[in-house]
């Protein structure tokens, strides 16, 4: 058998060297707000589920009894667990405006590229809602604490 | 002027846990992820609309008893957003657990105990809520 067969073509051009980036390619979910929207949505998403089992059970009262249904609703009137219900609605809230973030991200071309300024767009839009949302919430909890009513 | 990078973006394969098959013959993931961001869009008017209307709206969670409930089931509206909002949150709800089970655990009889455990809770959930709905009596008080 011949050796000398034709040598593999010499390689003269260096393979494409990334240019020295601080921030490697592929980085949407590791770090900052990309990491850690993913880590709130995650623990968002069980809380709210989690609920949602103990709300079903709840509203199941109806077909019991008007009696036993509005035992149990009153617990929601308490300005304690009223608290926790601005709570969950924060963390709703939170979830579906971070969600409609994601399906951007997914199905918009440039989405992951303005993923963080939606992040920031999205808090924002979380804040204003959320203010006068856990005003009205907690108006009757207040006036019921300070004496008004 | 482009933004992109010459260069294209390795990105390691999520979810590629030693010892697990990593591919099916299957779409299933695909389809989940698919029903993820479609309920995801309906949740969002569902939801936000139900926690609006009960919390917020005109006296919030005060106003909230049996009649009230008796009178907006008595519409088939109500009766059907209800039902909606039932279906897909559950199901919404047990898919991101589900997933997160499939993350978390490294054992596959954690993993399989876990998902029995959803899969059961899930499924009285949804034939409670839905034989409430259907079969609620507004006349009963």
């Amino acid at each position: 058998m011949s050796t000398d067969a034709p040598a593999a073509p010499a390689q003269t051009t260096p393979p494409p060297v990334a240019k020295k980036s601080r921030k490697p390619a592929g980085t949407l979910y590791r770090g900052r707000e990309g990491m850690w929207s993913w880590v709130a949505h995650r623990i968002t998403g069980v809380l709210t589920f989690f609920f949602l089992f103990a709300h079903v059970l709840d509203t199941a009262l109806v077909r019991v009894s008007p009696e036993s249904y509005d035992k149990v609703i009153d617990t929601y009137k308490n300005p304690f667990v009223n608290l926790m219900e601005i709570g969950l609605v924060g963390a709703v809230l939170f979830h579906a405006l971070n969600g409609l973030r994601i399906i951007a991200i997914d199905f918009w071309s440039k989405g992951p590229r303005l993923q963080r300024q939606m992040l920031w767009t999205i808090v924002t839009v979380w804040v204003v809602v959320m203010v006068p949302g856990a005003f009205f919430m907690f108006k009757h909890s207040f006036e019921l604490i300070f004496g008004s009513k | 002027m482009s933004m992109h990078s010459p260069i294209p973006p390795v990105i390691e394969a999520p979810r590629s846990a030693p010892g697990r098959p990593r591919r099916s013959r299957t779409n299933t993931e695909l389809y989940a992820w698919l029903f993820m961001r479609i309920s995801g869009v309906i949740l969002v008017v569902l939801v936000l609309g139900h926690l609006f209307i009960m919390n917020i709206l005109d006296g919030g969670v005060q106003r909230i008893n049996w009649a009230f409930v008796a009178g907006r089931w008595a519409s088939p509206f109500w009766q059907v957003w209800d039902l909606l909002m039932l279906w897909l949150a559950m199901i919404h709800g047990t898919n991101g657990l589900r997933t997160i089970i499939n993350d978390y655990t490294r054992k596959d009889g954690t993993r399989v105990a876990l998902k029995g455990l959803l899969y059961t809770a899930t499924t009285i959930t949804i034939a409670l809520g839905t034989l409430v709905i259907f079969t609620f009596d507004p006349t009963l008080n």
